[in-house]
């Protein structure tokens, strides 16, 4: 069997399997075991990955099988994967794993958060090793779905009108892509024969460039939605706010990421030509993007605030090196995808926890929590070093990648813009020590948290496994690096050859 | 010829048994109409010959077999789900009626669908309406439901009456009422273009479109519940199909004088039924408005002309059939078992009935058009269709109205799931007829979207109906 096949059949099996539980143990132990699983399945796809490249194939996508689904629209169920769907699997392998341990003690309606969760992570795989357009709609809105219920459901705070305006927000976004995607597919044969959603084959044409001014932006401004582009980013901060731990840990880790993936896999890489014209549009949105969130995140008193901005501060850099469109940027681009993801999960579970002991994620309630949980404080403190780009970690290799990448720029508008983004990471540097400094030094703030529990084995497991792949990234980034680079090329000269403006 | 003949034997066996029961066992009618009509519907599959009747009055093709199937199978669901509202000691005398009734518009409805010309077509519009609106004053010691029997004939008659005189300009320019004539002789001129308004401003009652559609909220909510399904899916699921093959096959050859009115009609027809949907409580009226905005996706379907809009409208109404019976389904069974009709009511459903709950979520979902249910696949082939046509900014606003019904869609899942509730609707069990047809709606919701042959299927008997 194919192990892309493997990949999304484990999950729906684990779903299954969790609806003939008893309790919420029960419940718990067969997520873990079908994400452990996942896991393992998704090394192996890493390992023959690589295995496979070594040998020599050179087709842009491996492991690639085609099933015909409706022959008379020329609809496929096409999957197959090149190294960047391979790192953003792996991302997601880790981040659904420590989710399922972050959310250990839940018990209201267990069954139905681990089947609503693992419902989604189906398909976020889905959407990552699908090559045909309408499967990877298919499952894009699939990804978006259960999170109202599980906003709704299980989150805190506002959390009805949060999940309402994620799930709307979000939904408009697709919305976009249909529109996008239909004129990618009436266009997909200029020169006569059979139309087509296969990424592959529309990349091998040139679509009309009328087509491609009018439906570029369609495409690149779905996606980007779910990339967090300002200005429609109003949903992140919300909802990631809102949502329970596992919930925001994949949401702000993956289904984000969804979003830049898309914007270079569909819009960018299909439509080259509209991309080129329009950069400058969206390079300037992603530079107010990547500033402006950096700034809310230094006023938000909220943990889940901040690193809610942070997000929408890092998650815009992600675009705006896209938009570089030169190997180093969007090499940079998709190692801050992989860093980001991981060390925004690594947050949100540790706000999580930390919130399931003092009750409060206000920081003004807070001090001196390293004398009491020192592991979580430790840990927490290593997830800072990373988002603001301390060497030796993951959060540094990515954006120096992408700030080397964006500066071979030689003209003026991407040298300013350069510069300006490069400034987040100063502001970066601010909110987070100053969260370190406020809830994890000093002084005990509140008696009540002075006999607080540390983390717990499964709170361990869940952070350890995200620490390890930061630091990982962060030591030797150079095989996670070289495996993007390899697939980046066909895309990089694909948006090389055409005209700049 | 069949589905017709089978339905008036059915209907007329179901008036002689109804002679030979007793007062007690009257009851015994609904299992004898069941069986009976689940035969028919099986029957109707059996594949068997097409062609013309009465010179051409009469056609039949594969296509319109196949809608007629459709419909067939609509109703047998409806059926299982009045079972248990027919059981009930207020309906005891009434039980043949409803199912008379009901057979008698659908048999109404297969003549037009089958009509070549445009006598036959009057004659099956007005089978089909009148004995609906004694279905709908069923209840006849409610004012409500008296009050949308009235609304419903007056309404009718008002649309028939504009239609007849449509038709009579059409026939006026072109000296025939049978539809190959017309289609030749068929000119864009100004009285063919008042004839057409008319038409359309007729059919447009059946379907609802904005601004035809009134009646549709205020008979929804006053009809019993069984009944409202019934005129929310056959009934407009019937017009589409009709609509569809008037515009396709009589005023084929007038397309771009009709498409700016279609294009119109669509777009105020999705975003008024969407604005209004949101503000209801009464889960009948809101599954009404939601009922509308669906019509004008239907619309979409007819822009995306040629034999992918058809596949598309065919395609989607079936999904619809499914979709929205489980709907109503989930509401009769409430209603039967507490009364509740307010989405407020629906509070806490979950906690005590979590299998109704999921499977209204499903269905709901399936309207909103998401995946991988198969709302999501009706709605994509009827934007592929329009967008086909190169109506992209029209698929713009249809996937935006889409988003838009999501919202008022996921206010009831959020009732469903969310809210608290100090009474929440007590457990129950409902009837196993109507368990069987929930579990049709969904196995067909499940299945439709997977099953890629159905779409095909559809698609070459489209093509062959159109050349």
């Amino acid at each position: 069997m194919n192990i892309l096949t493997l990949l999304v059949l484990i999950p729906v099996l684990t779903m299954i399997g969790v609806l003939f539980t008893k309790d919420y143990k029960g419940a718990r132990l067969v997520s873990a075991i079908g994400m452990g699983v996942e896991l393992i399945a998704t090394v192996y796809l890493v390992l023959a990955y690589l295995a496979a490249r070594k040998t020599g194939m050179m087709h842009e996508m491996l492991f690639t099988s085609d099933f015909m689904w409706y022959p008379s629209l020329n609809i496929h169920f096409s999957f197959g994967v090149d190294g960047i769907a391979v790192a953003m699997i792996g991302l997601t392998s880790i981040v659904i794993f420590a989710g399922i341990f972050a959310s250990w003690e839940l018990q209201f309606l267990t069954k139905e958060f681990f089947v609503s969760l693992i419902l989604l992570v189906t398909a976020v795989y889905g959407f990552f090793i699908s090559l045909d357009l309408f499967t990877m709609l298919l499952f894009y809105e699939l990804a978006l779905i259960p999170m109202y219920l599980l906003i709704g459901l299980w989150g805190t705070g506002p959390k009805e009108k949060s999940a309402m305006k994620l799930t709307l927000m979000l939904m408009a976004g697709s919305a976009l892509i249909i529109v996008g995607i239909l004129g990618l597919y009436y266009n997909s044969a200029p020169g006569g024969g059979p139309l087509t959603f296969n990424i592959i084959e529309i990349s091998k044409i040139n679509i009309p460039v009328a087509a491609q001014r009018f439906f570029f932006p369609f495409a690149f401004v779905g996606f980007g939605i779910l990339g967090a582009l300002f200005p429609f980013h109003t949903w992140s901060p919300d909802g990631h706010a809102s949502a329970p731990t596992a919930v925001s840990m994949l949401h702000a880790g993956v289904l984000m990421k969804l979003g830049g993936y898309g914007c270079f896999r569909v819009a960018m890489f299909l439509m080259p030509q509209a991309a080129q014209e329009m950069a400058w549009i969206f390079i300037i949105l992603t530079t107010i993007s990547v500033v402006y969130g950096a700034f809310s995140a230094i006023w938000q008193t909220d943990l889940k605030f901040i690193n809610a901005y942070s997000s929408v501060s890092h998650c815009g850099l992600v675009i705006f090196a896209l938009l570089m469109m030169n190997e180093t940027a969007m090499d940079g681009a998709i190692l801050q995808m992989i860093s980001h993801g991981l060390m925004t999960a690594l947050f949100f579970a540790l706000i999580g926890m930390i919130y399931g002991r003092t009750h409060t994620r206000d920081i003004r309630e807070m001090g001196g929590l390293m004398k009491v949980i020192p592991f979580l404080a430790v840990v927490y403190m290593i997830a800072g070093f990373a988002s603001l780009g301390l060497p030796g970690l993951s959060g540094f290799v990515a954006e120096m990648t992408v700030f080397v990448g964006s500066f071979q720029h030689q003209d003026m508008f991407h040298r300013v813009v350069t510069v300006i983004v490069c400034s987040s990471i100063v502001i970066t540097a601010v909110y987070i020590l100053k969260v370190v400094g406020i809830i994890l030094l000093g002084p005990l703030k509140d008696q009540h948290h002075a006999h607080l529990e540390d983390a717990k084995w499964y709170e361990k497991l869940s952070t350890v496994t995200l620490v390890l792949a930061v630091a990982a990234i962060g030591i030797a980034p150079l095989w996670l690096s070289d495996t993007i680079v390899a697939s980046l090329k066909p895309i990089v000269t694909r948006l090389a050859t055409v005209i700049p403006f | 010829m069949r589905h017709e003949l089978l339905l008036t034997v059915a209907a007329l066996a179901i008036l002689v048994a109804e002679i030979f029961t007793s007062e007690k066992n009257k009851s015994k009618i609904i299992n004898f109409t069941l069986v009976l009509f689940a035969l028919v519907t099986f029957i109707g599959f059996i594949p068997g010959e097409t062609g013309n009747l009465f010179g051409g009055s009469f056609q039949s093709s594969q296509l319109t077999v196949f809608m007629k199937n459709i419909l067939n199978l609509a109703v047998l669901i409806v059926f299982l789900q009045a079972e248990g509202w027919l059981r009930k000691p207020e309906n005891a005398d009434k039980i043949s009626e409803y199912f008379v009734l009901t057979l008698s518009t659908l048999i109404g409805m297969n003549f037009m669908i089958s009509a070549g010309d445009f006598l036959i077509f009057y004659i099956g519009l007005e089978t089909a309406t009148i004995p609906i609106a004694g279905l709908a004053a069923f209840d006849k010691y409610k004012s409500q439901s008296a009050e949308a029997g009235i609304k419903l004939i007056l309404s009718s008659a008002l649309s028939s009456g504009i239609l007849l005189f449509g038709l009579s300009m059409i026939y006026g320019a072109t000296g025939s009422i049978y539809f190959a004539d017309i289609a030749t002789k068929i000119q864009p001129n100004a009285l063919i273009a008042l004839g057409f308004v008319f038409f359309v401003s007729g059919m447009g009652f059946k379907i609802s479109l904005v601004p035809f559609h009134f009646w549709t909220a205020d008979v929804y909510e006053g009809a019993p519940i069984n009944v409202t399904s019934y005129l929310s899916v056959v009934s407009k699921g019937a017009a589409a199909f009709i609509f569809t093959i008037v515009l396709f096959t009589v005023f084929k050859n007038i397309v771009e004088m009709w498409k700016p009115m279609i294009y119109t009609l669509a777009v105020i027809t999705m975003t008024i039924g969407n604005l209004f949907a949101m503000r209801q409580n009464n889960i009948k009226r809101f599954l009404a408005f939601s009922s509308i905005a669906q019509a004008g996706f239907i619309l979409l379907g007819i822009l995306g002309a040629g034999e992918l809009g058809m596949t598309a409208i065919v395609y989607f109404v079936l999904v619809y059939v499914f979709t929205n019976l489980g709907a109503f389904g989930v509401v009769a069974a409430i209603h039967n078992a507490s009364g509740v009709e307010t989405i407020s009511g629906y509070n806490g459903l979950y906690k005590t009935n979590p299998k109704l709950g999921l499977l209204m979520t499903i269905s709901l979902f399936s309207l909103a058009g998401i995946p991988p249910i198969a709302g999501f696949f009706g709605k994509f082939f009827l934007f592929t269709a329009a967008a086909g046509s190169g109506y992209y900014i029209l698929v713009l606003i249809a996937v935006l109205n889409a988003t838009i019904s999501l919202y008022y869609y996921l206010l009831v899942i959020k009732a469903i799931f969310i809210e608290k509730n100090e009474h929440p609707i007590p457990e129950f069990r409902s009837s196993n007829a109507m368990r069987i047809a929930l579990v049709l709606c969904i196995a067909g919701v499940f299945i439709i979207g997977f099953a890629s042959g159905i779409f095909e299927y559809i698609r070459s008997i489209s093509q062959l109906f159109l050349n």
